[in-house]
């Protein structure tokens, strides 16, 4: 048995490091490690419940909105306000447009470029997936960047500035759009589209979200368009095959609104093929492997204290579990709980998702959302308001004893913030991010988490840590690290 | 300096959120890697764009600390967290058995220039906020005390202190100009402030050009988020007191703090962390404490009771909505 350690781990969000026990060239056993521990839980206690929204999103630079929805959400759920449906409209938006914005950098700036490395250079389709997608210097990257500022033109409008905002509140978003702002924000999406339907997609963004059998997918593979490029290499490279797992999949439902979710929350079974219900309890976290003491498995109830010196321990992450298990989480997740019939087929072909499935998952719901987004957006009604006036816990009172969970879908999936406030002032704060599920240690029985499991039976082959499935597999989750332990 | 030669950048990330990077992202309209490339920075390595992963990002950094590769530009993302004991062993650079800690003390020396980007690794920012459990701190400061990481003597290879690019995230442009200046070899010791933050940025305050700026002439407050006038009264605004040309420059296209309706909390100075309920403005005896940051107290109050008398109608009213409910028109 060999053992490598693969590190540092790049274009994801923030560092993980890898220790792979390799046997007869494939992945006999992974271990997933994140080295960063600022202290975020520590750092929330103590202070006043607003301070959340201006404390929370700041954990991660990717998806700010989402951690400040899912503060939002909590202090929503403790304090009864609800927001204006202009403010669940300008809220989903920008959160939306955040959510675009992580799929389009995943794919063209995080994932794509490894089909660039020198080590495909014999493969008959190397010269132009090289001139496309080459890290910093490929052709795509000079396209999908401006498009990405331009789309992030919806932060300038509803959020300020990006990332870290204090725009979303519990009551809503704090400026009310007027005539031109809407009209604008419809133009964003509307510009965003060109770019989709001629460099991504390369048809109509009605068309792609039509798309909803393995048989179609292959016909749009024969296309243009980079997602097709991306499609050609997944049959090329057998991707359907690699990273394979069989969890539970979990979504908490995303872009809520009095009308409901948009993606509604629930756990689809990959064996099974089935969705069912989201139960309230259900979610635990173990710390057997992790550099902090042991408190309360209930997110509700635990309090973090870091220990470098535990025994076992090997990762800043905990290990979350639904009902005991681990479970996946992100695009993936949230299209089959939803009941994406395209996403559904994929995952129930070979009873397991896998590396082409998450990111097929995920370029589909970049067409999905625009399309729902730049609706929301016409369907603002200028005439009416679009925020609540804060409760007096929000306007900084000692008031309140309460206890209540923010759950939400951030780009890579389920996004809880569990809140404990007592006068005003937070007691516990404990957060699960989608990373935390994906790219977990081992629980106490030493079940291995979702990113671990996936990598055993890599074939490593002759290039040992480089090898290009270890990255293709690692990515396939879009793992963002500052999120995983914060 | 020879500003016909590549210049090599190299960006780490410390106790970050990646919240810079993905600000810097944002920049030029052919992309941020055209943009680059105009003002001749080379991006030697940085964790969310580079190709080189794992052994390879090592060689880079082996080759720099044996001097065969030029590091020009030495940028830092994040908060450099000194615990535990000292070990700095919170935030570990994976592949290697050092913490970021560590690597920043070895490779700023050997960097013509060293850049703070953001407010974590200028002066400590949210990872240092209170109990401080990572022990934060920043390159070159604790908070407002000069030492942090490096130390207060320290200064890189071409003589500047660290250059101090403090926002939470900073507007794209302030880095990418600043990584310019420093590449076409125009940032002197005097373009920075006493905190060690550019001028061109730091010389003006969040409040000037402020969109609600004839609010704040009259002190015709907002008294909820989402009304239309001055958030300083009433809801926290610190845009008077808090550096950075916010409202001089679009933000994502044409936003700002202010401008979205929320309140400056000077997320550009150091220990902005420590400041609570950010949309309460502090007061005593119905005054607010903190007044715009070098105005006398006594006319700040008494040019603010006169200008409260003197306020229009139609400001008063607007004041207090979330959308204009009056039009200017003459005065009979």
């Amino acid at each position: 048995m060999k053992r490598l350690v693969v590190g540092p781990f790049n274009r994801v969000e923030g560092d993980l490091e890898l220790t792979l026990d390799i046997e007869e060239g494939r992945v006999a056993s992974a271990r997933v490690a994140a080295p960063l521990y600022r202290g975020f839980e520590q750092i929330l206690v103590g202070r006043p419940a607003a301070d959340a929204l201006s404390i929370a999103p700041r954990i991660c630079g990717i998806c700010s909105v989402s951690q400040s929805m899912a503060a939002a959400a909590g202090l929503r759920a403790l304090t009864g306000v609800k927001p204006p449906p202009n403010g669940e409209l300008a809220a989903n938006i920008a959160h939306a447009a955040e959510n675009i914005a992580d799929h389009l950098t995943h794919f063209y700036i995080f994932f794509m470029p490894d089909f660039a490395r020198d080590l495909y250079a014999g493969e008959s389709w190397f010269g132009p997936v090289q001139a496309r997608f080459k890290s910093i210097s490929g052709a795509a990257a000079g396209e999908a960047l401006p498009a990405r500022a331009r789309l992030l033109h919806v932060m300038g409008l509803i959020a300020g500035k990006w990332p870290h905002s204090l725009a979303f509140q519990p009551g809503g978003v704090t400026r009310a759009l007027d005539l031109g702002e809407k009209m604008r924000l419809i133009g964003v999406f509307g510009e965003f589209r060109v770019f989709l339907e001629k460099a991504l997609f390369a048809a109509p963004l009605e068309k792609v979200v039509e798309i909803s059998t393995p048989e179609a997918l292959a016909a749009f593979s024969e296309g243009q368009g980079d997602f097709a490029a991306f499609l050609r290499l997944g049959e090329s490279l057998k991707l359907r095959e690699l990273g394979r797992i069989a969890l539970p999949l979990l979504s908490f439902g995303a872009y809520e609104s009095a009308a409901g979710h948009l993606f509604s929350p629930g756990i689809f079974d990959p064996a099974m093929g089935e969705a069912r219900a989201l139960a309230d309890a259900g979610i635990a976290e173990d710390a057997d492997f992790s550099f902090l003491r042991e408190t309360s498995r209930d997110p509700a109830l635990a309090i973090n204290t870091p220990d470098m010196a535990r025994e076992g321990a090997y990762s800043w992450a905990k290990a979350p579990r639904l009902e005991g298990s681990p479970a996946e989480t992100g695009a993936v997740a949230r299209q089959a709980v939803h009941g994406n019939p395209l996403v559904r087929a994929l995952i129930t072909e070979n009873g397991s998702t896998n590396v082409f499935v998450r990111v097929v998952a995920r370029v589909m719901e970049i067409a999905r959302l625009t399309l729902a987004a730049e609706a929301w957006a016409r369907a603002i009604r200028l005439n009416e308001s679009f925020c609540e006036t804060p409760p007096p816990l929000l306007r900084g009172e000692a008031v309140g004893q309460a206890s209540a969970v923010g759950r939400v879908e951030a780009a890579r999936g389920a996004l809880g913030h569990w809140i404990s406030v007592e006068k005003g002032v937070i007691q516990r704060y404990q957060i699960i991010a989608p990373t935390t599920w994906n790219f977990s240690p081992r629980d106490a029985e030493g079940t291995p988490g979702p990113l671990e499991q996936a990598l055993e039976g890599v074939k490593v082959g002759e290039a040992g840590a480089k090898s290009p499935a270890i990255q293709h597999v690692v990515r396939s989750f879009d793992p963002c690290m500052v999120c995983t332990a914060h | 300096m020879d500003v016909s030669r590549k210049k090599n950048l190299l960006w780490l990330q410390a106790g970050s959120c990646g919240g810079c990077a993905m600000a810097a992202l944002d920049n030029g309209a052919s992309g941020w890697f055209a943009e680059l490339q105009t003002f001749g920075i080379n991006l030697l390595w940085h964790p969310g764009v580079s190709e080189e992963t794992g052994e390879e990002v090592l060689d880079i950094l082996a080759r720099i600390e044996r001097g065969e590769e030029r590091l020009d530009i030495f940028c830092i993302e994040g908060s450099i967290l000194r615990g535990p004991e000292g070990t700095g062993m919170f935030n570990r650079l994976s592949g290697t058995d050092r913490s970021l800690f560590e690597w920043t003390r070895r490779l700023a020396p050997l960097a013509d220039y060293c850049v703070a980007v953001g407010t974590c690794a200028a002066y400590g920012g949210i990872p240092a906020g209170d109990p401080a459990p990572t022990d934060a701190c920043g390159l070159q400061y604790e908070g407002s005390e000069a030492g942090g990481a490096l130390g207060r003597d320290f200064s890189s290879r071409k003589g500047l202190p660290v250059v101090n690019v403090s926002g939470c995230a900073p507007h794209p442009g302030w880095i990418m100009e600043t990584f310019a200046a420093l590449a076409a070899g125009d940032l002197a010791p005097g373009d920075l402030d006493t905190l060690g933050r550019p001028k061109f940025f730091a010389g003006h305050l969040a409040h000037h050009g402020c969109s609600r700026n004839e609010f704040y002439e009259f002190k015709a407050s907002a008294r909820n988020l989402s009304d239309r006038g001055c958030l300083m009264e009433h809801l926290g605004c610190k845009a008077t007191q808090a550096i950075g040309d916010c409202n001089q420059r679009a933000w994502n296209g044409g936003g700002s703090c202010t401008h979205a309706g929320f309140a400056c909390i000077s997320c550009t100075s150091p220990g902005f962390e420590d400041s609570h309920n950010h949309h309460v403005t502090p007061k005593i005896a119905g005054i607010p404490v903190g007044l715009p940051l070098d105005m006398p107290k006594a006319w700040f109050m008494t040019l603010a009771a006169l200008s409260k008398s003197a306020t229009p109608d139609r400001v008063r009213k607007n004041a207090e909505a979330d959308r204009i409910v009056e039009n200017p028109k003459r005065h009979k």
